[in-house]
């Protein structure tokens, strides 16, 4: 069975900005390396000159009227974050002294 | 006293509009059996006793003002957890989103209540509807009512769970490969998905854009195609919803199935294909087949290839939806985080379950440069080569008849490996796939009693046909039975 690197599986935690612990690690190795083992098959069918189909229904996708309309108060919207301050998300510190 | 909550939706919706029941006399009674049975099925995460009473009572004062109710008058309903309500905790059973509260209500949830619904609470579901089981919840797996060591299928446990113990007369759900049709078989009532497009996901958290819908399990087809009647529609909310007319379903529903050519996809009837299921596949091509259809044997020949190109564009799909988890702007947030990279990585790692962390990991893979040409285009090609084929069979039959999933509900915990839970998907996720409506509808049973479904696949828009045939099904095996209360198996 294939098994990812462990330093592929920490490269793709990074990009998906998860943190994993080191069991986790070695569970998903083997677990990513089958999942992609099987849908390798998918080299096997031709698609040449075949358009990607990127949406199932074909349609030309509407766009608004640029007119304001209502939206949430700050405070509802900010509602459901951990940490807010006058009337903004709180983060930490971005840049340093 | 009869028991109001074995009675159907489109029952009790006429019993309230003509005043025979009272909406809130009908909101305690299912309040009363979730209180009853959800103790050991589990299918409730969120029950609203005060939101339902008032709801209910707001009904019976607008008709005793002598308003005109609409077509969902009083009816309890439950709505999937990844589906948001205003001011009712909304979790997609995931930590990340442990006690969040929505400021608005999904468009499909503002619809039914719109409709005179009642809304009971928030049902269980596989984590971020990302799995085949249920089992997959941060907070409790959901027992199958027909035998409470089984799975109910998943991802939209709770909503086929409470469907077929009647702790709700109506739920919505969620399909995005499967979701609302495989549970539906499992615990032996109707699931719809609706063709893509035709129900806004305005409030549908999102697990993968170009699949997902939301539709209703029912205890029949009647109130199947009720439900959708009134979730259907343009929502300028919603870019990709089908600005097409209301779909008058439940108008349809005793045309019949006579003239109709209905196929049956020899790749969805391979040899070593559970013998119970094979069996229910042949009851209703025979029952069809008496009521004047004509079977068809038809070929979708990428079929294989489906469960592969599914499992990169949904993962990947989910990569980039769940990105938005970030600890900041709602949900949970990791204590005492170093730096901004810390705050995101240690919230998702610890916010995320194990199948949702698969997932994101094999989206980030397939997405990244110098592996997106050989996975994701080459399945969204595979992708247009599934459709083509439901195209071509389509130009043959009217709709197509095939199994749900390959085996009945089976055993908790029997599925060790990821690989072996996305192999259950098998016949349902070609249908989200190419963008097309799915029905299943109960087909008898096993001799140990578990439920068997059946699934009609149709053309883009046409959920009449599967509604109408779904209907003939229903009618020849007789209407699916309640889950018996206390269940087998309990002590």
């Amino acid at each position: 069975m294939k098994l990812l690197s462990r330093a592929e599986v920490d490269e793709l935690a990074h990009l998906a900005r998860l943190a994993i612990d080191d069991g986790t690690r070695e569970r998903l190795r083997g677990e990513l390396g089958a999942i992609l083992e099987h849908v390798a098959m998918l080299g096997e069918v031709d698609t040449a000159g075949v358009e990607p189909m990127t949406h199932a229904v074909a349609m030309t996708l509407r766009l608004r009227d640029d007119v304001p309309g209502p939206t949430l108060p700050v405070e509802v919207a900010t509602g459901g974050a951990a940490v807010v301050a006058d009337g903004g998300f709180v983060v930490p510190a971005v840049i340093r002294e | 006293m009869d028991d109001v909550t074995a009675l159907t939706a489109t029952t009790l919706a006429a019993d309230v509009r003509a005043g025979r029941r009272s909406a809130r006399a009908i909101t305690d009674a299912f309040l009363d059996r979730i209180a009853a049975t959800d103790g050991a099925i589990g299918a409730y995460l969120a029950v609203d006793v005060d939101g339902a009473r008032a709801a209910a009572d707001a009904v019976d004062a607008a008709r005793a003002r002598g308003e005109a109710l609409g077509p969902l008058a009083g009816v309890p309903v439950g709505v999937k957890d990844v589906i948001v309500t205003r001011d009712l905790v909304t979790t997609a059973a995931s930590k990340i989103l442990a006690g969040w509260r929505p400021p608005y209500d999904a468009t499909a949830v503002a619809r039914l209540r719109a409709a005179g619904a009642v809304v009971l609470g928030k049902l269980g579901c596989d984590e971020f509807a990302m799995g085949s089981t249920g089992e997959q919840s941060a907070w409790r797996a959901t027992a199958n009512p027909w035998d409470l060591a089984r799975v109910p299928g998943g991802s939209s446990s709770g909503s086929a769970a409470a469907m077929a113990v009647r702790s709700a007369a109506l739920t919505l759900g969620t399909d995005t490969g499967g979701s609302i049709r495989q549970p539906a078989a499992f615990c032996g009532v109707v699931g719809l998905k609706p063709t893509y497009g035709r129900v806004s996901r305005w409030g549908a958290i999102a697990y993968a854009s170009s699949l997902d819908q939301i539709g209703p399990l029912a205890a029949t087809v009647a109130d199947a195609a009720l439900a959708l009647e009134v979730i259907a529609g343009l929502d300028p909310r919603d870019a990709t919803s089908i600005d097409a007319p209301a779909p008058a379903l439940t108008a349809a529903l005793d045309r019949g199935v006579r003239g109709l050519r209905i196929g049956l996809p020899r790749e969805y009837l391979p040899d070593d294909l559970d013998p119970d299921v094979a069996a229910a596949v042949a009851r209703a091509r025979a029952i069809l087949a008496d009521a004047g259809a004509t079977i068809v044997d038809v070929s979708l020949p990428h079929t294989r290839y489906a469960l592969p190109a599914y499992y990169v564009i949904a993962p990947a799909e989910a990569a980039s939806n769940l990105a938005r988890y970030d600890g900041i702007r709602f949900g949970a947030r990791a204590k005492d985080p170093a730096d901004l990279d810390a705050l995101y990585a240690r919230t998702r790692g610890e916010g995320f379950g194990a199948e949702v962390i698969r997932r994101i990991m094999i989206g980030t893979y397939v997405l990244r440069a110098g592996s997106y040409d050989a996975y994701y285009r080459q399945a969204q090609q595979v992708r247009a080569l599934v459709r083509r084929d439901f195209d071509r069979a389509f130009a043959e039959v009217d709709c197509v008849l095939a199994p749900v999933a390959p085996t009945p509900a089976w055993p908790t915990g029997a599925t060790p490996t990821p690989l072996d839970m996305y192999r259950a998907d098998v016949f349902t996720l070609a249908c989200n796939l190419a963008g097309l409506p799915g029905l299943a509808v109960p087909c008898g049973a096993t001799a140990a009693g578990l439920p068997l479904g059946v699934q009609l696949m149709g053309r883009p828009l046409d959920e009449a046909t599967l509604c109408a045939a779904g209907q003939v099904i229903e009618r020849a095996t007789g209407p699916a039975p309640r889950a018996p209360w206390p269940p087998r198996g309990a002590a």
